[in-house]
């Protein structure tokens, strides 16, 4: 049930954030219930293992292989487990495709739902009031914050993630990447393009 | 009806802030320490995504707009604790002295947390509830946006998107319903579809005349046009 009240527990805690945490992680693992080795192995874990790196290589193999590209579109769950990306936050995984005629963004307007298994803990803007509330509605003034102009010619389908689906963008491959292979291409996408709020790098 | 965390449309929040690419996961240290206890305390097998969800939204508006994201999560999980009598508030107050607890045996161990990540939580369940729309199909949107099970509880039909009409995109299959399962009234796992809204159904005045919003919902969020 919904308990609206004033006085709820977490007012017993220190108010500093940091002091907050640390009375809580304190008090459960006096309790037996947390073991402090296991949250410095769940940090290091989304610090150093699981990141946009991941989903760059998704992207980097569907611009290299057309069927994998495919079944990527058909059925992403199955396809990027496939290649390890599954589990927390990426149960359900759909991928959707930009062109010329149509780009796609992603958001969570009511939290901060983001594929963690391919794109990592979510950066700051992408939780930030500002995003949440702006993207769905002037979407090309936000992707002017980020330094990106679409064509006149080009709408925009902004994906607002209210379930336990988790959506990844597939960028257009950049002009000029012929010939590049899967591991050089994987450099050119960045975490962005795959919200949608970025574009590829182009080859230097 | 309304909630503070249902902020989809809402003026006045000013310009996103891109950071680089490179920047770090974790802004400072505490920010990943609380992530990790909130996974961890979640592992225990107390309550659902959907009561965890919840449970921030419960923050009071002044606490959730003041709260940076980490405190809203810490907080929440304080809240979430007590609520669940995992915790008591002399806990609290004897900062965790006494005895070990009954769920100690629960605890995540480093080693298994690699393996838990990676399972996941999936959402998807079979379900007796008929699939009632098809691809291509025109739906409109519940008009009121709110809980039908418990007055202020928990939805997932954003404010901005009711009343609308669009039409369904994809079947994702059936997935637990959060109106029921955030109240400890069971799963009810219903149709989930992609329900697409042209922009000119949800604002007054859209950017392009092309531009749609795509919203993930329900079966019970839904009525045929």
């Amino acid at each position: 049930m919904p308990h609206d009240h004033s006085d709820h527990p977490h007012a017993l805690l220190p108010p500093d954030p940091a002091l907050r945490v640390k009375a809580l992680e304190t008090i459960l693992t006096r309790k037996g219930l947390i073991d402090p080795a296991t949250l410095d192995e769940i940090i290091d874990i989304y610090q150093n293992k699981i990141g946009p790196q991941n989903g760059a290589r998704v992207v980097a193999k569907a611009w290299s292989d057309p069927a994998f590209k495919a079944r990527l579109l058909a059925d992403a769950t199955a396809v990027v487990a496939d290649l390890g990306y599954f589990g927390r936050q990426g149960e359900h995984m759909v991928v959707v495709e930009n062109t010329p005629e149509q780009h796609n963004m992603v958001v969570c307007t009511l939290c901060s739902c983001y594929p963690w298994p391919l794109l990592g803990i979510p950066p700051g803007w992408y939780k930030s009031d500002a995003y949440r509330a702006r993207a769905v509605r002037e979407p090309r003034k936000v992707l002017a914050d980020f330094g990106v102009t679409l064509s006149d010619e080009s709408s925009v389908r902004v994906w607002d993630s209210t379930a336990e689906v988790r959506y990844l963008i597939l960028p257009m491959r950049p002009a000029g990447t012929e010939g590049l292979s899967e591991e050089e291409l994987a450099e050119l996408v960045t975490r962005d393009s795959m919200i949608g709020t970025g574009l590829p790098k182009v080859p230097s | 009806m309304t909630r503070v965390h249902d902020m989809g449309g809402r003026f006045g929040d000013g310009p996103v802030v891109p950071d680089a690419e490179g920047a770090p996961v974790f802004a400072t240290e505490w920010h990943g320490r609380a992530l990790a206890v909130t996974l961890a305390a979640g592992a225990l097998g107390q309550w659902n995504i959907d009561v965890s969800r919840h449970t921030r939204e419960l923050l009071s508006p002044k606490d959730y707009m003041r709260f940076s994201y980490y405190e809203k999560w810490i907080s929440g999980l304080a809240d979430l604790l007590v609520q669940t009598g995992v915790l008591t508030r002399e806990d609290f107050e004897a900062a965790g002295a006494g005895e070990t607890h009954p769920l100690a045996d629960k605890k995540l161990k480093a080693e298994a947390v690699a393996g838990a990540l990676a399972k996941g939580g999936p959402a998807d369940r079979p379900s007796d509830v008929p699939v009632s729309f098809e691809t291509g199909q025109a739906v409109r949107t519940l008009q009121i946006s709110g809980n039908r099970l418990v007055e202020g509880g928990h939805t997932r039909l954003p404010i901005y998107a009711a009343g609308a009409k669009g039409h369904i995109l994809k079947l994702h299959g059936t997935h637990v319903l959060p109106d029921s399962s955030a109240h400890g009234l069971g799963e009810a796992p219903e149709p989930l579809y992609a329900v697409v809204f042209p922009a000119s159904e949800l604002w007054a005045d859209p950017e392009h005349p092309g531009d749609e919003v795509v919203l993930d919902l329900w079966q019970s969020y839904l009525e045929a046009v």
